[in-house]
């Protein structure tokens, strides 16, 4: 089918982007980003994609506002509390064996993932022993997550996603209410770093022991979430856990042999090594 | 509409589970073209739409799932706490973008990118609902030649959401329940 001027019109703007910016779009799944586009465009009173592009191609300045229409910052504390009930039951045990740990939070959005990690090696006694890595391609979500700070009205859903996680102590020994913000701990991101990196144009990252990738690859078309498996694969130690979201799965995935059901319903697997 | 058909969407809200009753069960197993439905859900519930239908219809129903082709013969209710999206090659996505209309999923975010995907060969069938959600897209589905159906607000168990898509697209057609069951029927014998 012929495209629309439209897609033709989008399909520049990402190459755009891609070329100019070094920011890859071209894979995510189609719909979604162009709804975002669409957005973008109309809130940014573009009249056109080209417009759009002309402009962006000669003012920087512009593109902080348009990532944050590319990509999504919805999250939340303990998003799906049955998952973290499973880190904490069925991985847990496992991550104990280990002297010392490496976990990678990748697409971590505003830090609500990774602090809901953070706080639970906490509650079972393997924050010490834990090095975690988040990860990000938007800088204004890093540096949230890096401030580590919340609006009040968000605790109370974050408080009881907590308790049905399974919580070995209260989500508010690990903030301060301040002016209608919640302020996280700081010792909760003394061991964690920080970094730009993307799933879909960056490296390997070393023998890490749970990857925890939720909600990301659901942006991504077939090629490039194969890409990012790949990517977790080469990046997890033996018998290293990989935690999806819970509509994503590797069943699809050309990268499936690689891993086994650990948790088959929360979507967590297990590498496998064929030897 | 002028093309063979492809695909049918649904959306509605309050009083939805009654209304889907009298529009989907009797549908022969082997209506040959898919039908995606949007029904808002509170987030933190499981999602029992997929059980309940499962069992009254002739049609298989399921959870849409992320990346797979939406087949004739087929109901697919869009998860709860995802928005679900049709691709240009007929696949579906999900995404958890905000919530639209404080809904997630959204009626218009399945219609808009449905319309997108399928153009003329599109029904787009708007039900009972207390909210407004479903108007755009049910005019992005007019805009791109398809078909709109809207039940009639005189007997729709909650009119505003049938009032609003009426609103926005004055030519859809304006039907009771037993009606669009039979419209669906219809509209894959020609
Ligand atoms: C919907 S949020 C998910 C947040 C959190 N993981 C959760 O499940 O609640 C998606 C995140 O993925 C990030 N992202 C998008 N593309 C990415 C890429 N290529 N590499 C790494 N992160 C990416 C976005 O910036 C955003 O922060």
């Amino acid at each position: 089918m012929q495209g629309s001027v439209e897609d033709i019109e989008i399909d520049l703007l990402l190459e755009a982007i891609y070329q100019f910016y070094h920011y890859d779009f071209r894979h995510y799944a189609r719909a979604s980003i162009k709804r975002r586009l669409l957005q973008a465009r109309d809130r940014m009173g573009f009249s056109s994609f080209s417009a759009m592009q002309e402009k962006l191609l000669h003012d920087p300045a512009m593109l902080p506002g348009l990532l944050n229409y590319l990509t999504v910052q919805v999250s939340e504390m303990f998003r799906d509390p049955s998952y973290f009930r499973a880190l904490r039951e069925k991985v847990v045990p496992h991550l104990k064996t280990y002297p010392s740990l490496k976990l990678w939070v990748a697409g971590c959005s505003n830090g609500e993932e990774l602090y809901s990690l953070a706080i639970l090696l906490r509650e079972e006694g393997l924050n010490r022993r834990a090095m975690i890595y988040a990860t990000d391609i938007n800088p204004d979500a890093l540096q949230a997550a890096e401030a580590g700070v919340y609006p009040l009205d968000q605790i109370r859903k974050f408080t009881e996603n907590h308790q049905k996680s399974g919580a070995r102590s209260s989500l508010s020994d690990y903030y301060t209410a301040d002016y209608g913000r919640a302020v996280f701990d700081k010792r909760l991101r003394e061991r964690v770093v920080f970094s730009d990196h993307s799933l879909v144009t960056d490296a390997v990252f070393a023998e890490m022991h749970l990857i925890s990738c939720r909600n990301v690859l659901i942006y991504f078309d077939r090629e490039l979430q194969d890409r990012a498996i790949g990517l977790f694969h080469e990046s997890l130690a033996r018998k290293g856990f990989l935690g999806l979201g819970s509509k994503e799965s590797l069943r699809f995935s050309g990268q499936a042999a690689g891993f086994s059901d650990f948790v088959r319903e929360e979507k967590i697997y297990q590498r496998r090594d064929l030897s | 509409m002028t093309e063979r058909p492809q695909a049918v969407v649904i959306g509605a809200s309050a009083g939805a589970v009654q209304a889907l009753l009298k529009v989907l069960p009797a549908l022969p197993a082997t209506y040959p073209i898919p039908i995606l439905v949007v029904v808002h859900v509170p987030s933190d519930r499981d999602n029992a739409l997929v059980g309940l239908f499962a069992d009254k219809c002739l049609l298989k129903v399921k959870e849409a799932e992320e990346k797979e082709p939406a087949l004739g013969g087929t109901i697919y209710f869009a998860p709860s706490d995802y928005h679900l999206l049709v691709e240009q090659d007929g696949t579906l996505s999900l995404s958890s973008d905000e919530p639209v209309h404080h809904s997630r999923p959204a009626i218009d975010v399945l219609f808009q990118s449905a319309a997108d995907a399928w153009g003329e060969a599109l029904a787009g069938i708007i039900l009972t609902g207390a909210n407004h959600d479903g108007a755009a897209g049910l005019r992005a589905i007019v805009e791109a030649g398809g078909a709109a159906i809207v039940e009639d607000p005189a007997s729709a168990e909650m009119p505003a959401m049938p009032l609003a898509a009426l609103a926005s697209c004055p030519g859809a057609k304006r039907l009771g329940l037993e009606s669009i069951h039979s419209y669906l029927l219809e509209l894959v014998e020609k």
